[in-house]
């Protein structure tokens, strides 16, 4: 269970929000609101450890996890706007050494099998700089599929996606939250998540 | 699917580097040609005096391996930074600095290696003797490390900063002065007929005490860059 209590973050002198507290439990979703420049990717990268926060305190099952360090981050997963996928590499390449960076091995063939359901048939073995954005995206989206995590922090997930690629992650989400995974993201496009119930946040 | 082990994950980012740099050989080529260049203009600034080229040879390789270390020091965070790898690989669930010690490895192998190999073919144009160029590569093998190692501090700090180039020259150098002065000193001593054991020496203490030391800073200074 992920907990916050108290948060308050700033970038320099300008505070983005503050008295933030809020729980997520096995098999619940999160979608942060809030306009452009409310502090939702600060939000997210605070719960990633990558900020200090200014004030209050973030907890796995109990524990700051500032204390937990790699235990932590062995149960999450993010995705930022930045793709972290290398252009010089291939969609297949990418995939296993992000997976490989998040501590599982990924044998050639698990990797082409979830490269093909996210649509990405013939251009696993393409350098991804002949992708589309879109195609990039899915790539690394791919993640998802091949991730144990159990937390998904999920930065604008369904930018640059097409329709299809947006059921799709609606349908990986949901499995997600089928396994007792959470999930916390952000985002300007609608994404429905049957059988579940969505926990807003808005940032003021 | 398999949990990797500590050795795997720090095998899978030297092998990613490794061929990242293969995939983009201008990058790795640039520091090889500019310490080649460098060494190679003394002879012809100089003139040819033997003995003044043999015993200007120590300084002049070592400053040009050490300005050549810098040139792709640069690169090291920063395009990992750029794309988001970074983040990635602070979400590892290995110790960031095991990460970073992949890094400097894989670095070392692409910049700092091919310096040593070369660096014996320079040698000859300043008339160097058989012993001296051995005890050189053994400097160099010794010392380039370090430099790889010291600089990703440097390179960890000035992530992102515009004009950070600079900056991170002016954090390194320094901090790299007694590299120079001990591979500098053993060349010079094996010409004289001294022993190179006590500079060696303190060249191999010097990387061990690096091997334990920087690639714990540098997770250090890559956090708080990425803050």
């Amino acid at each position: 269970m992920l907990e916050v209590s108290n948060l308050a973050c700033s970038r320099g002198d300008h505070q983005l929000f503050s008295g933030l507290s809020f729980k997520l439990r096995p098999g619940q979703i999160m979608q942060v609101q809030g306009e452009n420049g409310s502090g939702k990717t600060s939000l997210l990268r605070a719960l990633c450890g990558f900020m200090m926060p200014a004030e209050g305190k973030i907890t796995w099952h109990g524990t700051d996890i500032r204390n937990l360090d790699e235990a932590y981050y062995a149960e999450v997963l993010y995705l930022g706007h930045l793709n972290a996928i290398k252009d010089d590499l291939s969609a297949l390449e990418n995939l296993r050494i992000s997976a490989g960076l998040s501590g599982t091995e990924l044998s050639e063939n698990e990797a082409l099998t979830a490269l093909r359901s996210m649509g990405l048939k013939r251009r696993e073995l393409l350098p991804t700089k002949v992708l589309s954005q879109g195609q990039k995206r899915r790539v690394a989206l791919a993640r998802l599929l091949v991730s144990g995590a159990a937390l998904w922090i999920l930065d604008e997930p369904l930018a640059a996606l097409d329709v299809g690629a947006v059921l799709l992650i609606q349908e990986l989400v949901t499995d997600h939250l089928r396994r007792q995974g959470m999930v916390i993201f952000t985002t300007h496009q609608p994404l429905e998540i049957a059988g579940f119930e969505m926990t807003r946040l808005s940032l003021p | 699917m398999k949990k990797l082990a500590l050795g795997e994950l720090l095998f899978l980012v030297i092998w990613r580097d490794l061929v990242l740099a293969m995939r983009r050989r201008a990058d790795v080529l640039t520091t090889l040609v500019f310490f080649m260049m460098v060494v190679s203009l003394f002879p012809l600034g100089v003139g040819p005096e033997l003995d003044m080229l043999r015993k200007m040879a120590p300084g002049v390789l070592w400053v040009a391996a050490l300005l050549a270390s810098m040139l792709s020091l640069g690169r090291l965070f920063s395009a990992d930074y750029l794309d988001g790898t970074l983040e990635q690989m602070m979400l590892a669930p290995q110790s960031l600095s095991v990460l970073v010690l992949g890094k400097m490895i894989a670095h070392w192998l692409v910049s700092g290696f091919p310096l040593v190999l070369v660096a014996p073919v320079l040698g000859l144009q300043f008339d160097m003797s058989a012993q001296s160029l051995l005890v050189l590569i053994a400097g160099l093998l010794l010392g380039t490390p370090i430099l790889s190692m010291v600089g990703s501090i440097g390179a960890a700090l000035t992530l992102g900063l515009r004009g950070g180039g600079v900056l991170l020259s002016l954090l390194v150098l320094p901090l790299c002065i007694p590299v120079l002065i001990f591979g500098t000193s053993a060349v010079e001593a094996v010409s004289s007929g001294l022993s190179v054991v006590s500079n060696l020496s303190l060249l191999a203490a010097l990387l061990v005490l690096a091997l334990l030391f920087t690639p714990w800073v540098s997770a250090q200074a890559l956090r708080i860059s990425m803050e």
